[in-house]
């Protein structure tokens, strides 16, 4: 077998050396009960050949040469091929997390440029080097400002993701930490600052909110910052959508951002892999879970890098840890490094620009449900009232239109929840406009 | 110099960080132009629009190639040698597994898109669920989970949810003290008391510890199969009734699963739900730290409470069922890290039945090999047979003044990555190693030369390995320091500072 | 090196007691365990201390050690200087690296605690 680099007569050798004759031996002192009794039921191996055919096979039986505006935690960027390239070394690919810093100064040095970059795109003091994703990162968030406060109850607006707000409650049920709902103000779609100021009270640890929320629409840090301040909860502000940040005057009233950054380069993949980030402010850095990369010396006083801060976690602390999380996504942490050193600070800012554009020019072309601010997503209503009719149009015409909203609002069974970006083009545009209208 | 043992010194580039070499107006990218009128970002509301990112780099393409390329070659992995790290399985990452993840209709695909068209995704995700439960001897199981750790938390929920439903969710999970840190650190964030029970001389979990420790308020134990020693649980079996007979059940920590794909399924011994690391037993990149997958598998008396969605074929067309009332809920958003996924499928298809066997025997081999080759050099403190890895101690060179740690830096300038240091905790000392099976067996005799002349070096001058390493580009990085003063990110030097410079 | 007027408790920590109010600290021998000590974790000022059950936490780079009360009572003052110096704990444990100072609630527990020269006994020096 290709991936196995050893001769019989090596096996037979190395079996020898061991005081063995058949690799049988190796396994004898299992209890017999437990030993299988029959080969696995899989097929046999197949070449590199059939593997890549089968493959193409099942991605030719997915939505190919479709123009797409899905969105909703999930966009088509570009991503530069400077990316792969850097991605697919083996040094990167290959290697362990960076523990033994000696080795691995590559790996320490890049998250702790990728950690310097969520700073700067957040407004926050610190960023850890990244969580699973974003929808994991929202719960790991709110059991950090639980610890910080002290407090157990946590508050989370209607309109932020709705699969984190599935994942929050899975995560903190168990846990005894109350989640509650505040309501979205039904003519813009942003949070109901009303409604948000009657959940927040003395038993509230963290208020949790998306800008852009998952309609799109940009949330008022000052307005909901200074409602969670006065009961003395922290703010959690959550992104979906990382090249907002390039327009986005950062939430620097949150104490903690935390978001996805699978726009960064990161392929759609059906739902991953993708990273998460939580971002904080420095006062709080105990308490932050994941890894850290500190800059440090070495023994002869050259600049160096290293984790830091191990003690928060898992494999010392054990059931005090500030999570169970043990790895990051460093890989996908890198992919984005390069794609925010690819952009710089000047394309980041073109880039969220043509984002808006698109977006806005769709959006003159569709009735829009929400009133207010909005980035390169927005909630339209349906042609009759229908968007699955709506996208069965379009899927004529080789588009994937809105996302129908009804499974995850009810009340908005009549809308679609529309993304463009910059890989949208104005002709896709002008023909979903003729077929909605 | 000639090209015999494992390494030769040569140059290697220096770098800084980017941020030292941007300057206003480099540029990295080029835009197609815009077809729709340009808006401008006030549009975003008052005070909404930001001046610029500050201090966000300003490079080139080339100097983004030449920066990442160079960072690249201060690393170390498993496509330059031996990767020891023990319970990490460090094997080799087929690159058709990459080649294959970002087949278009695969890598674009957006989880919202229909369902009739994301019949390939979903396809591929139902043979990887039929393969991990025909290796673990499972009924049932989800590909959500996006780590090891994290499928630790979905097992535990699953737990929960089952015992919640015959009225009593219970109070404590019982962990050996071998376990590693993510168990207890997973079952006190689902909600549970943790108690800790003593392995017996053998580095196994004994019976008569558990049955002591055993009530109707235990929810679960956790047991790590192969051990963190490298050793099956010979009473695994009992272990399980044990823990059945008080209405308990048992996760298995399926980290060490490369030792028995193939050769024993927990199903059939009596586990009743578990993860499995993709990214170890089935050649996922690691990446420097992920991205992994956390398959979990259980029996079919937990599948009721399975994260949503499920897969579900409905004539002869896959769909996501998401009514399934007893649910433990989402784990995570969408349905997985559906591109390692992809890699897991293509590595099983390419080993096949058969093959997975062969290269669990061979991970045994090697594991076996370094064990008796280096056993006259290092304490061996538990004999039981080793299955995939072995766990020395540092005892013997201790006395001399080195520890695990200093055999491990040294080990760095031989070439190799070191072996997992001081866990797991029952071992003091321990240098736990684990070669996989994708080592030949002359990169294991080079091993086995740094290691023994480590160990002789010991002997003659141990205060020289204390400063190792010497061949790195840093030498031994001061840890306390970055811990004591931590610097977390870069800032631009004040306006002063750089006018002095 | 271990102050005669001292009292020290099994889990390495040390009190002095004046007036009624007690200093306490870990001991030369807890700290030479740790190892380069990073980071102190103290209570804040007026925390209840109960004797026995802990009220900080000492770390090095790998490990994470509770600190227990040897005594019960308020906490009065914390050393402050131990945020930015927690190396003062390797280098003057018994003296500048105090952790706080507590208004002693029972003093007669002081007496339940081991003299110094029942303390180097018990550390086996």
């Amino acid at each position: 077998m290709r991936y196995l680099p050893k001769s019989d007569s090596e096996r037979q050798e190395m079996l020898a050396v061991i005081g063995m004759k058949s690799l049988d031996e190796l396994h004898a002192h299992l209890p017999a009960d437990a030993v299988m009794k029959r080969p696995l039921d899989l097929a046999p191996g197949v070449s590199e050949y059939e593997i890549v055919d089968f493959f193409k096979a099942r991605g030719a039986e997915c939505a190919s040469g479709y123009a797409s505006f899905l969105g909703a935690g999930v966009y088509a960027h570009y991503r530069p091929v400077m990316c792969d390239v850097i991605a697919s070394r083996g040094e990167f690919l290959t290697s362990y997390t960076p523990y033994q810093a000696e080795m691995a100064q590559g790996t320490l040095m890049t998250i702790f440029e990728f950690q310097t970059m969520i700073c700067q795109l957040t407004g926050m003091d610190v960023a850890n080097a990244s969580m699973y994703d974003g929808s994991t990162a929202v719960p790991e968030a709110a059991m950090m400002a639980c610890r910080i406060t002290g407090r157990d109850k946590v508050v989370v607006a209607r309109n932020v993701h709705p699969e984190y707000r599935q994942v929050l409650d899975t995560y903190l049920k168990r846990q005894g930490l109350p989640v509650e709902t505040a309501a979205y103000d039904a003519k813009r779609g942003t949070v109901d600052l009303d409604d948000l100021a009657r959940h927040v009270d003395g038993h509230t640890a963290a208020v949790i909110v998306q800008s852009p929320n998952f309609f799109g629409g940009i949330e008022h840090a000052a307005a909901i910052a200074e409602i969670a301040h006065k009961a003395g909860a922290l703010l959690i502000w959550v992104f979906t959508e990382a090249v907002s940040l390039g327009l986005l005057e950062p939430a620097t009233e949150a104490d903690i951002v935390c978001g996805e950054l699978q726009s960064f380069a990161i392929s759609p993949s059906y739902g991953g892999p993708y990273a998460g980030v939580i971002a904080t402010k420095e006062k709080f850095i105990r308490q932050i879970p994941g890894r850290l990369v500190g800059e440090t010396r070495d023994a002869d006083g050259r600049r160096a890098f290293c984790l830091t801060l191990s003690t928060r976690e898992q494999h010392i602390r054990r059931e005090k840890a500030t999570s169970n999380i043990c790895t990051n996504q460093a890989l996908i942490a890198l992919m984005a490094t390069v794609f925010m050193s690819v952009y710089g600070k000047q394309g980041l800012r073109e880039l969220a620009t043509q984002n808006l554009s698109k977006a806005h020019y769709l959006g003159s072309r569709l009735p829009l449900r929400f009133e207010g601010p909005f980035f390169n997503e927005f909630v339209a209503k349906a042609k009759g009232g229908s968007p699955a009719a709506q996208n069965a149009l379009l899927r004529e015409r080789k588009i994937l239109g809105g996302i129908p909203l009804g499974d995850f609002y009810p009340e908005l069974a009549d809308c679609a929840l529309w993304c463009a970006t910059e890989m949208n083009k104005k002709t896709e545009m002008d023909v979903v406009a003729e077929v909605c209208a | 110099m000639s090209g015999t043992g494992k390494t030769v010194q040569v140059l290697n580039q220096n770098e800084g960080l980017l941020f030292e070499q941007s300057s206003p107006g480099k540029i990295g990218y080029q835009l197609p132009p815009l077809d729709v009128p340009e808006v401008d970002p006030k549009v975003l509301g008052a005070g909404n629009a930001r001046a610029g990112i500050e201090d966000f780099p300003e490079v080139s393409e080339v100097e983004v190639i030449r920066h990442f390329t160079r960072l690249s070659t201060w690393n170390y992995g498993i496509d330059l040698g031996l990767f020891p790290l023990g319970s990490c399985t460090m094997k080799y990452n087929p690159r058709v597994n990459e080649l294959v993840a970002r087949t278009e209709g695969l890598a674009w695909a957006h989880p919202y898109q229909p369902e009739d068209l994301s019949q390939g995704a979903m396809e591929i995700t139902a043979q990887l669920e039929r393969a991990i439960g025909e290796i673990t001897g499972m009924e049932s199981v989800t590909l959500q989970p996006a780590a090891g750790a994290h499928g630790e938390m979905t097992g535990i929920l699953l737990i929960r949810s089952y015992l919640e439903k015959q009225g009593n969710p219970r109070k404590i999970v019982l962990v050996p003290d071998s376990a590693h840190g993510t168990n207890p650190a997973t079952a006190a964030m689902v909600g549970y008391e943790v108690r800790t029970l003593k392995s017996n001389d053998k580095g196994m979990v004994d019976p008569s510890t558990l049955e002591a420790a055993m009530s109707e308020d235990v929810a679960a134990f956790m047991v790590t199969n192969p051990n963190t020693v490298g050793v099956f649980e010979e009473n695994i079996a009992q272990i399980a009734a044990i823990v059945h007979a008080k209405g308990g059940q048992v996760y298995m920590d399926g980290a060490n699963m490369n030792a028995l794909v193939g050769l024993a399924r927990p199903g059939d011994f009596g586990m009743d739900v578990m993860h499995l690391n993709l990214h170890k037993t089935m050649s996922t990149p690691h990446g420097g730290g992920g991205p992994g997958a956390g398959a979990v598998a259980a029996r079919a008396h937990l599948e009721p409470f399975m994260p949503t969605p499920r897969l579900k074929q409905v004539n002869g067309s896959w769909t996501w069922d998401y009514s399934r009332p007893d649910t433990i809920g989402k784990v995570r958003a969408f349905y997985g890290n559906f591109g390692v996924l992809v890699r897991a499928l293509s590595y099983i298809m390419a080993h096949g039945g058969p093959g997975l066997r062969t290269a669990t025997m061979d991970a045994l081999l090697n594991a076996n090999y370094l064990r008796k080759r280096l056993e006259p050099y290092f304490d061996l403190p538990y004999q039981s047979p080793s299955m995939h890895e072995v766990v020395f101690s540092h005892s013997r060179q201790e006395k001399k003044g080195a520890k695990t740690m200093d055999i491990a830096k040294r080990l760095i300038d031989y070439g190799f990555h070191p072996y997992t240091t001081a866990f797991p905790m029952i071992v003091p000392g321990a240098m736990m190693i684990e070669p996989t099976e994708t080592e030949p067996k002359q990169e294991l005799d080079l091993f086995v030369d740094a290691m023994v002349a480590i160990a002789k070096e010991i002997e003659t001058d141990p205060a020289f390995v204390l400063k190792a390493p010497y061949n790195t580009r840093v030498s031994r990085v001061d840890e306390t320091m970055a811990a004591r003063k931590p610097i977390l990110r870069w800032r631009a030097p004040s306006p002063q500072s750089r006018a002095a410079d | 090196m271990y102050p005669e007027n001292y009292a020290y408790t099994k889990e390495h920590e040390w009190v002095s007691v004046e007036d009624g109010v007690g200093t306490i600290g870990i001991t030369d021998h807890a700290q030479k365990e740790l190892g380069d000590i990073v980071y102190v974790d103290l209570p804040k000022l007026g925390m209840a201390l109960t004797s026995h059950a802990t009220f900080g936490s000492v770390e090095s780079v790998k490990a994470v050690s509770d600190i227990y009360s040897p005594i019960s009572g308020e906490v009065l003052e914390v050393n402050t200087l131990l945020a930015t110096a927690p190396e003062k704990l390797n280098e003057d444990p018994h003296g500048e690296a105090w952790l706080v100072k507590v208004k002693l609630s029972a003093p007669d527990e002081v007496k339940s605690l081991m003299s110094a020269a029942d303390y180097l006994k018990y550390i086996g020096e």
